[in-house]
Order: C-alpha cells, then structure tokens, then sequence
C-alpha cells in the first residue's frame, strides 16, 4: 500500500495480457455475429465493437492495478469519466454500455471503498477495536430484537408510505415470498446441511395445488393453503426417504433432478395441468369471505361494499401484501422456535457431526427427514401465495433458475441468518426487479452480483454460520 | 432387432458426447472437490464458436470438407479452453478454500452471466446450420426400416474414442497427469512437493473446456441446431452422467456418459419421448439407492 510503484511499464505489460485473452475471449462471441439470412446463416463482423471492448477491459484493467497499488484519485476521475462517457455516448453495442458504466461504477466504488476502509482502518488501530464485520456482528447481536421489531414494523407500515406506489407494493409481495422459500431453504441447507438444487419442486408443487383445487373445485385460498403446504410436505417426505442417505453432491443432484422431473411432468401431463399453456384465473384470496372485486357475485360481498368505502383497485393488493407478510412472519416465528427444541439442535448437531450424532442415538434420517418436509412445506405455502399473486401458472415459472435464485438468498444471506436472507431476498429480487428498463441485460446482472458478492463475502452478508449452542461459552473467546 | 440395432446406434452417439462433457465435470470436482456448474455453459460457447468458424471456413467446401473441420476442431478447442481458464481464474480461484457452497453459487452465476451474454452477443434464435456430413451406411433392411449408420456417427464415436485414449494416457502416464492426481489426493501436500497447484487446476479447467468444445461441435454438426440456452441440460445430463459412474472417477464418466445415453435413446425409443429425462433421473436415483457413491466410484472414508 505505502509503496510508490511508478512502475509503468509493469502495469501496461499485465493490462496487455488481459487485454490480449479478453480479446480472444471476445473475438468469436461479440468480434462476429451469425444472422440469420434466407438460405441460411451468414457471419457479419462487428470490429468496431470489439475494439471498444478491448479497450475498456484493458484501461479497467489498468484502473483496478493502480487501486491496488493503492492510488485512489486517478481511477475514480477515470471510473467517473467511464460512468458518464457510458451514460452520455451512444456506444453501437448496448452490452457495451452497460458494461462501460458498471465496469466504471466498479472502479468508482473500490476507489472509494479503499479510501473509506483506509481511514476506518486508521481509526480502528488508535482504538484498538475489532474489525468492522466484527462489530456489525456484535451490534446484532445486541440489538437484534429492536432491530427485527423495527423492520416488522417498517414492513406493516410499508402500504401507507407515500413512496409505495402499486407497483412497489406488488414487487415487496414478490420479495416476501421469496423471503419465505429462503426461509425454508434455510432449514434444508442451512440448519440442516443438506444440499438441495430442487426446492422449486416444492413449490411448484403449493402453486399447483392451490390453481388446480380452486379452478376444479372452487375451493378457496384460505382453504387451500394448509393442503398446498401438506402436499408439498408429504412430497418433501417421499422424495427424502430413498435419498437421505447419499451425502452431500450425490444428494444435490438427485434433489435437482426432481426438481426437473416434476416441471416436465406438468408440461407433459396436459389432462390434469393443462401443460405448457398454464392455469390462469387463479381467484384471489379473501378476507374473511369479502373478496376485493369491484362487483362481487351475486350473494357475497366486497370488501369496500362492506366497509362501505369507495372502490380502490390497490386494496386487494395490499392486501396480498399483507397476506404474504402474516405467513412470512408466521415462518419466521416458527423457525425461531423450532430452532430451540430438540429437533432442531438436532438438525444443527448433524450438520456439524453426523457420526457423533449416531452414536449418541439420533436417528439422522428422521431427523434429515424432518427437515426436508418442514423446508417444503414452506415452499408450498409460498407457492400458494405465488400462485394467487400471479393469477396465473405455467411450468415456465418453476424452472432449476428459479431454485438456483433461492439457493442464492440463502447462501448470500449466510446460511442460518434470519435477517441476512431477508436481506438477501430483497437484493436479489427486489434490485433487478426495479431496474426492469434494461430488461435483457437483468440476468447478465443478476449473475454478477452473485458471483461478485461471492468472490467478496464467502460467508455471505451477514455470516452467523455458527452453533446456537456452546458447551463452554468462554471457548468463544479463545477460538476468535 | 432392428430398430433396437438403430436406438443402440443413436445411444452410443448421445452417449459418446455425454461423456466427453462429464470428463470435464469429473475432472474439476476431483481436484477440487466443487461441481463447476458452468461446464454446460462452457460448451454451449464451444458449439457457438465451432458454429461461427465453421461458417467462416465452410463455404471452401468441396474437397476441403475434412481438413476444414480439423481446423474447426482446432480453433473452438482453443478459444473455449480460453473461456474455461478464464472462468477458474475470475470465479473459482478467489473462492478456492471458502465454504463449497460459496464456490457453486459463484459456479451458478457464472453459468447465468455466460449464458445472458451468448444470448445478448448472438441473439436468442435458433441456429440452424444445414448439414455438413451427409449419408451412411446401411447395415440392414427389414421391411420400411432400414438401420442406417451415419457417417457423421462414426465421426463422433471415433473422434470421441481416440480422444478419451489421448486424455487417458495424459492422465495416467504425464508428468502432468501425475500432478493432478496428486493434486486430487492431497493438495498441500502436492504443493510442498514443489507441485504448481494454481497451475494444474488451471491446466484442468483448460482440458475440461477443450474436450467440451469437442463435444459442442459434434453436437452442432450431428444436430444442426444450437442456441444459447443448450448448455443447461447438457451439463445437467452430463453431471447425472459423473454421479452415475462415480463422481471424480474418469472412467466413471465415460460409462455414466454411455448409459445415460442408451438409457435416453431406448426410452425415446420404446417409450415416450417426452419422458427421457425422467427416466434418466430415476434411473440415477435407483442406481444410487443402491450403490451410494455411483457405479465405480470409491465409497467415501468417514474418519472421526
């Protein structure tokens, strides 16, 4: 850091070499283009573009190896320089603006994170105090009650905030269920220690059988509910007994192919799911037998009927809103607890140790059983919920994506952190979400933050992977 | 008989290709016990890039046809190996002894990042590439059916075949293959032993992408369609193919790759076509019922 590497000659030479495999990387994919043209298709060169990107990649290059010999001015003049030219000149490849400005965004944001961490870091040696993820720990864990009491309460407000508009509010629903699937994930893989890469199983499984009881049977949400989440249960439990045993990857791949299994049993079984068309006109849920439509069918009546209040399309959003905030809660509450009975220390105890756990008696594939159908039950209920926010179905929404993002908010959140998956849901889907203008470059994104905040954080944001129970507390102490 | 004859034939095809794709999954979770989620990804690009050379250098046509190919072979081996070192260097390495969950989820964002930028570089259509290699022989003649063994078949099972005996003699009989086997067992070790670990690992993500070129540019040629979005379940066939024969076990994935193939071929064949996943999947979940660790792999040592 203290060095002063005037050493030009050294960083040109390594930004060459990038430079030369980001052009070979680059060549066939963005230098060429296959069009599709009458009697077949045809290449169309694009030079232009790849020397752009050549020439970003290697003055980003440039930019990352002076902020790590610890220069902060010049490559945050230049990454703002890069953030402006990508926001102002009409770059001929729209990868390629986006590139400019993240890449530039990038620069901007490690220069100034090396210039905040070094004066962070200045302080924290006069004081002598634990590093900053340290402390945010301890402040948790402190102010841990407050600060969930805070944010349900923030979440019950949310509504009637001026800023929330429908949109908001439909998105935060979205959010929320994703909370609750990574909460349920989170038994699985976090307390449990079970890999599974097909969670979306579960909860294709709770939307189906909410779309299919309601537009068969009439049966309504509330209804549903609690056999959307038997079903994904017991399914939870047949899927679990023949493979419990296997260990670690063997058992991921297994869960991801039933997780593919069951998608391509609802686009080929089109008799009892419609296949790839969908079940749509999903009812929504009621409250108390008010439904939220304008004009409710003859012998029933509406919640604004009944109040006797005007009309307002929002509210059966909010209420949805609401709906998903009650079961999210009532998740949360119940992984709380659970997390303090027997079974789940047992769950903990064979996460860290399963042969020890044996042999003090535990039967693990009860107890791994368990776990599995407790995570899928709360994939079905999200599923439900999903279900009834849509008002509409296909296979198309539960594809292995869609288990990799859930997966995703668990492992970012830190395997085991309540508030770290919440955390992490709205990151993941509440980010991209709201940047829905640059619709096709939203997965591009998606993929980066995840293998950006990896390669940043292993643990995951707020990394609280450790037992809830010690046998010598003092041990703490010594171990860190 | 016949048309069993004809699935036999298509299986060992699909099943030759599967197993070049698994080799490379094997490969990486061997040495460095991680499933590198993004091998499929890897070869969609290599049948992209054998897509747009063979574009470029098709049209010389005529008798050059052989030797075209050979270069084809050649330049998507390279490139894609490029994007397989890339790919270690830029989401795996600063990983390398973080949780393994942290090392899939980076693998998975890896795989989304290469395949949104396929789609957003080449567009989403399908590409169709008219067939290069046309006619075969006709081994039997019952009634309408007749068992045709395609020229462009051959073409996959021998190059796939000779492949695999070049890969197996760098494996067991190098200096390098020595390396990574040791890498496999014991990594500090290996390095203490004056072993480039980064090196190796590197070196086996550049053998794994290359042999996945190899099969992304039969599949373009045997199929003749790609788009950005095959990768996905190729690499998830090719990985169910790795658990079948024994994860980290080479040989392994040669015969999962096989029989994941003839399981697929037969089914479509005699069954439903629609289907062929979900036998394929539970032909591994039965398998594994009953030989945890896959059909040659070695049972894991548990030690306390």
């Amino acid at each position: 850091m203290a060095s002063q590497p005037q050493d030009w000659s050294a960083t040109l030479k390594e930004s060459a070499i990038t430079a030369a495999i980001a052009a070979a990387l680059m060549f066939p994919m963005i230098g060429l283009y296959t069009s599709t043209r009458a009697g077949g298709l045809a290449i169309e060169t694009r030079w232009i573009e790849l020397a752009i990107g050549v020439l970003l990649i290697f003055l980003g290059r440039i930019a990352l190896i002076r902020l790590r010999d610890g220069e902060r001015l010049v490559p945050f003049v230049g990454g703002v320089f890069a953030v402006g030219l990508g926001l102002q000149l009409p770059l001929p490849n729209g990868l390629l603006t986006v590139c400019c400005i993240a890449g530039g965004a990038v620069v901007v944001l490690r220069s100034v994170v090396l210039w905040v961490g070094g004066k962070l870091k200045a302080t924290n040696d006069a004081r002598n105090s634990p590093p900053l993820a340290a402390r945010a720990q301890l402040f948790l864990k402190q102010y841990g009650p407050w600060l969930g009491a805070a944010v349900i309460a923030f979440a019950i407000a949310f509504p009637w905030l001026p800023f929330a508009d429908r949109r908001l509010i439909d998105l935060a629903t979205l959010v929320l269920i994703y909370v609750m699937l990574g909460w349920g994930l989170n038994i699985v893989v976090g307390l449990a220690g079970l890999l599974d890469l097909g969670y979306v199983a579960f909860y294709a499984i709770g939307a189906y059988s909410f779309a299919l009881l309601s537009s068969n049977y009439d049966m309504s949400f509330w209804a549903c509910l609690p056999v959307a989440a038997m079903l994904a249960a017991f399914l939870g439990i047949l899927l679990g007994f023949p493979v419990l045993r296997l260990r670690g990857d063997y058992l991921a791949i297994v869960t991801l192919g039933f997780g593919e299994m069951i998608r391509i049993i609802l686009i080929n079984w089109v008799d009892f799911t419609k296949g790839p068309d969908g079940i749509s006109g999903i009812p929504k849920p009621t409250l108390f037998g008010l439904s939220f439509s304008r004009r409710p069918p003859e012998g029933t009546e509406s919640f604004h009927q009944f109040f006797d209040i005007p009309y307002a399309s929002v509210d059966r959003i909010i209420f949805l809103f609401y709906v998903a905030l009650g079961l999210a809660l009532l998740t949360n509450a119940f992984i709380l607890r659970i997390r303090k009975l027997p079974i789940g220390r047992a769950w903990e105890a064979l996460r860290e140790d399963e042969i020890a756990c044996r042999s003090l008696g535990l039967n693990p594939t009860n107890i791994k059983l368990s776990a599995f159908a407790l995570g899928a039950m709360f994939g079905g209920l999200a599923g439900a919920v999903f279900a009834a926010r849509q008002s509409f179905i296909s296979p198309e929404s539960f594809t292995f994506i869609e288990s990799a993002i859930i997966l995703a908010v668990v492992v970012l959140g830190g395997m085991g952190s309540q508030i770290g998956v919440a955390i992490a849901a709205i990151l993941l889907i509440g980010l991209p979400e709201w940047f829905r203008e640059l619709q096709d470059y939203r997965m591009l994104a998606f993929g980066a933050l995840m293998v950006a905040i990896m390669v940043w954080r292993p643990k995951g944001i707020l990394s609280f992977r450790e037992p809830t129970l010690r046998l010598h507390e003092e041990d703490r102490g010594a171990k860190q | 008989m016949e048309y069993f004859l004809q699935q036999l034939i298509n299986g060992v095809t699909l099943g030759a290709i599967y197993g070049l794709i698994a080799i490379g999954y094997t490969m990486v979770y061997g040495i460095i016990g991680m499933i590198n989620f993004a091998h499929g990804e890897i070869f969609m690009i290599g049948a992209f890039i054998s897509l747009i050379s063979f574009l470029i250098l098709g049209p010389s046509g005529g008798a050059m046809v052989p030797i075209a190919l050979l270069v084809v072979l050649l330049i998507a081996m390279s490139l894609t190996a490029v994007y397989g070192w890339a790919l270690e260097r830029i989401a795996y390495r600063p990983l390398r002894g973080s949780p393994r969950l942290a090392a899939l989820i980076s693998a998975i964002g890896m795989s989304i990042i290469l395949q949104n930028y396929v789609q957003l570089s080449q567009g989403a259509r399908v590409k169709t590439l008219q067939p290069v290699i046309e006619g075969g022989f006709q081994l039997m003649k019952a009634g309408n059916f007749t068992v045709v063994l395609s020229y462009m078949q051959i073409i996959i099972v021998v190059v796939t075949v000779s492949l695999m005996a070049v890969f197996w003699t760098v494996i067991t009989k190098t200096a390098l293959g020595r390396a990574q086997r040791a890498c496999e067992q014991d990594r500090t070790m290996a390095a203490l032993l004056g072993i480039d670990v980064d090196r190796t690992i590197s070196i086996t993500f550049i053998l794994g992408a290359a042999l996945a070129a190899v099969a992304g540019m039969m599949v373009t040629l045997y199929y003749g369609v790609i788009d950005f979005y095959v990768g996905f379940l190729a690499g998830i066939k090719a990985f169910t193919a790795d658990v079948l024969g024994g994860i980290g076990s080479i040989p392994g994935a040669m015969l999962g790759g096989l029989l994941i193939g003839l399981i697929e071929a037969f089914w479509s064949g005699y069954f439903s076509i629609e289907y062929k996943d979900v036998a394929a999947f539970s032909i591994l979940v039965l398998v594994l019922v009953f030989r945890p660790s896959g059909l040659l792999g070695r049972p894991e040592v548990e030690k306390v």
